[in-house]
């Protein structure tokens, strides 16, 4: 390391535009890169990660204004420079690696070509050299058959594939500074793994220095040399990545490493018959078949989870038990009684026993109505309340979700946060007063600790009204901190269902063992030891 | 006058009248609405200002017109001044007052029209868009096939079948626009149906009713309202082309359309009369667009 740094930014301010007025996002930070050395940048969302990591780049968003401060990059005063030296500098020294590769490729273009624009505009490179260096690249970033892929188009490779071809495009005129903004906060966890060793190697292989920021705390764990806390655009702490795992000194930051320490207490097995009974579902979507003879059982007062990657078959389950993706094989027991297959040959009765709770609060709920009318038109519906009494129930709803009904009852849901949102999801699937209420992937949205406070707020209400969850998510740390019992799906089928303790103890299923190893872990070695487990076994 | 300087005392005085126009709204409103008329731009204050004074003259029109709207009260083709303001036509009819009459006619047809066109086209629309299958299938075909016929040839044929009185008139016109009006909401509400808010109200059991009134109006509102806005114009513009070509709203009823064909051989003696309906009509139509635009504005939340 050498004793000048590669980025320097002082006392760094940042505007973004309200209306008529200027409200301060980042409010004075100070940041030191030396060359070769990774920075991770964690804070919820709000707290001004991205738009630092973008400042980094001398750059700020539209409706955004850099207002004080000063920012140097290896010598060169980024806010006094030219646009064009600016430009000069993007792509070649300095490079970004956005959330979601999927929207910020291009999707008319090859792969190849795209990476062969930045060396081309830069004038490093000839395009022959740079389709070369591209398979050189893609090689490196453990990209099946890195000599021909280059030649697809973005929607022909899958998540995770983009995002290394992506990382490997940032990689093409090898910059001094890579700027990572949540690289792998969409993928699953079994392709997270192997996006974070390919970033990993790539960049202590050309020593590169990066800027790594992300929500999650064990994936920064194994990245970062050292670990900064923002917010709400205000530094925490700053420490080397082991002291700060070690001995957090800040009490935000204790508390963003205490969120998942929320676990449900253990109940014991049901003995009483199962509210909703899946029976050997099989179903599919025109002719493609995505669900193969799935079976389980959700009893009042307990939690089913099931758990799998994306595509695995979670979310048609629940669309098939709520009626929405009629069987073509298997029923659905309600009570022990089959429901009709299809949602519309459901009687009211039916339709209320089974409530339903969204990943997206914000397409979940529509925009223009209040949430008076949002929350009360099912208590409306199937309990005939009118008048005074709906609007009590509403407001009793309200305190359910500890939300002020006072100050609740009018809104809009966009002048509500996204945790809010989610806990008027909550209210009204309760408004049914439903048996079962099927949670899909409601917390993946949200930050830690918002979605710590759901999960405590589901359990709470569980035991006050006996719910049944089916709980959908990817998340194992989730399954761990609610579940009963939990259900593992793959290609559309059952690896393995139990009790929760049953399932997390050895010995597992290969697909759940796969699963299990690849939730990231706090200690900073962990991806190494994995990686190095994963290996010797094959 | 030379027309230039005529030009920037008209667009100045509008501006000064716009700006009195708001200043006068934003005090005499209770204070929610003082503050939405506080914060609209000069161009809305001076759309509503049109608009409320068509209003007022199209509601009011047998006091302020100096004489009846069907009664030949002088020469033929007199000039301005006198009893006669603006002269009278070529039966002798007094011109101010049958401009005031025509604001009644054609104003009223014409939004009876687009508000008929409107509640069909996008009832049907949205409806179509919800049920999706054989019944979106029928419905779109259709409109398809009607579509595909030019609009004023439609109508000119629709008319001559259907004989031309005013309600036919209106019927026509609203079945013609219904198509359009009907393709923009079942294009806006395919994109509102596959929301999880739609799928959730389905899986309570709503029926499509409430599904159209409560979930998926209030969102599809803003690109319907402009529409209206444009539609509107057209109308106008539609009606007072058929009354130009003798099929529209039958003389002796003032109408501006018509008004300008009969009065139309003036120009060659250099004489305006014949545009001032047509300008009535111009400056209806830049009125309206000025307030929708505004409406579109607030609706879609956009700044700048």
């Amino acid at each position: 390391m050498t004793d000048t740094p590669l980025l320097s930014i002082r006392d760094l301010h940042i505007e973004g535009r309200a209306g008529e007025a200027w409200l301060p996002i980042i409010k004075g930070v100070d940041l030191t890169l030396h060359r070769g050395e990774v920075l991770g940048l964690i804070g919820e969302s709000g707290a001004g990660k991205s738009t630092l990591g973008l400042a980094a780049m001398g750059y700020a968003r539209d409706g955004c204004r850099i207002s004080g401060g000063e920012i140097v990059f290896d010598g060169i005063d980024l806010r006094s420079a030219s646009e064009r030296r600016k430009r000069s500098l993007r792509g070649r020294r300095i490079a970004y690696v956005a959330q979601s590769a999927a929207a910020s490729f291009n999707p008319a273009h090859k792969l190849i070509d795209q990476y062969a624009e930045a060396p081309l505009f830069h004038e490093v490179m000839t395009r022959a050299q740079a389709q070369s260096d591209a398979v050189k690249l893609y090689d490196k970033m453990r990209l099946p058959n890195p000599a021909e892929i280059g030649f697809r188009y973005p929607h022909q490779v899958s998540g995770g594939q983009l995002q290394r071809a992506m990382t490997a495009m940032a990689m093409a005129c090898r910059p001094d500074l890579i700027i990572f903004d949540e690289p792998t906060t969409a993928l699953d966890v079994t392709t997270q793994i192997e996006v974070l060793a390919a970033i990993r190697d790539i960049v202590r292989q050309f020593d590169t220095a990066a800027i790594y920021i992300t929500h999650d705390l064990a994936v920064v764990a194994q990245m970062a040399d050292r670990i900064k806390i923002l917010l709400r655009g205000e530094q925490v702490e700053e420490a080397d990545t082991r002291t700060m795992l070690a001995a957090p000194r800040a009490a935000y930051t204790k508390s963003l490493w205490a969120v998942r320490s929320f676990a449900r207490a253990l109940q014991p097995p049901a003995t009483d018959a199962p509210i909703v009974s899946v029976r050997g579902v099989t179903a599919a979507y025109g002719k493609t078949p995505v669900l193969h003879n799935v079976s389980f059982d959700i009893h009042a007062g307990r939690t089913v989870a099931v758990v799998g990657e994306s595509g695995s078959g979670k979310s048609t389950t629940a669309r098939v038990i709520t009626g929405l993706l009629p069987p073509t094989a298997g029923e659905v027991l309600l009570d022990g009684k089959a429901l009709p297959p299809d949602y519309r040959a459901r009687s009211r009765a039916q339709l209320r026993q089974c409530q339903m709770i969204y990943q997206m609060a914000d397409t979940a709920l529509n925009p223009k109505l209040p949430l008076r009318e949002i929350i009360g038109r099912p208590a409306e519906m199937y309990l005939g309340l009118k008048g005074r009494a709906l609007r009590e129930r509403v407001r009793a709803l309200l305190d359910m979700i500890e939300l002020e009904p006072d100050a609740y009852i009018d809104r809009l849901p966009g002048e509500l946060s996204g945790g809010q949102k989610q806990r008027i999801g909550i209210a009204r699937a309760l408004a049914a007063d439903p048996q079962v209420v099927i949670c899909d992937e409601v917390t993946s949205a949200l930050d830690q600790i918002v979605q710590e406070g759901i999960l405590r707020l589901l359990d709470k209400l569980q035991g006050e009204l006996g719910l049944a969850y089916m709980f959908i998510t990817h998340d194992l740390a989730t399954v761990r901190a609610i579940a009963d019992d939990v259900v593992v799906m793959q290609h559309g089928a059952i690896v393995e269902q139990g009790a929760k303790a049953q399932v997390f103890a050895p010995p597992h299923a290969p697909y759940t063992e796969l699963l299990l190893s690849s939730v990231p872990e706090m200690h900073p070695d962990w991806l190494s030891n994995l990686l190095a487990a994963r290996q010797s076994q094959t | 006058m030379s027309l230039p300087v005529f030009l920037i005392l008209f667009l100045l005085g509008s501006f000064t009248l716009a700006f009195v126009f708001r200043a006068t709204l934003s005090r005499a409103l209770p204070h929610n609405q003082a503050i939405v008329a506080r914060d609209m731009p000069l161009t809305a204050a001076f759309g509503i200002m049109v608009v409320a004074v068509y209003l007022f003259v199209a509601v009011f029109a047998p006091l302020l017109a100096p004489f009846a709207e069907r009664e030949v009260v002088g020469a033929q083709f007199q000039p301005w001044g006198g009893a006669h303001l603006l002269g009278t036509d070529r039966l002798g009819r007094d011109m101010l007052s049958r401009l005031i009459y025509g604001a009644r006619n054609t104003v009223g047809i014409a939004f009876a029209t687009t508000a008929l066109a409107f509640v069909v086209g996008a009832f049907l629309g949205i409806w179509a868009a919800l049920r999706g299958g054989w019944l979106d299938q029928v419905l779109s075909r259709f409109v398809d096939a009607l579509m595909a016929i030019p609009s004023l040839i439609f109508a000119l044929l629709l008319l001559t079948i259907f004989g031309t009185s005013v309600l036919t008139l209106i019927l026509v016109i609203a079945a013609v626009d219904a198509t359009r009006v009907y393709r923009i909401s079942r294009s806006v509400a395919q994109g509102i149906v596959v929301m999880d808010y739609i799928e959730a109200a389905r899986l309570r059991g709503e029926g499509s009713w409430y599904l159209i009134r409560r979930e998926i109006l209030p969102n599809a509102l803003a690109p319907l309202v402009a529409e209206f806005g444009l539609r509107f114009c057209f109308v106008f513009l539609t009606i007072s082309s058929l009354s130009f070509l003798g099929l529209g709203i039958k003389p002796p009823m003032a109408d501006w359309g018509s008004m300008v064909r009969d009065n139309a051989t003036l120009i060659t003696f250099g004489d305006i009369t014949p545009l001032l309906p047509a300008g009535a009509i111009a400056l209806l139509t830049v009125a309206v667009n000025f307030v929708v635009d505004w409406q579109l504005h607030r609706a879609s939340g956009l700044k700048e």
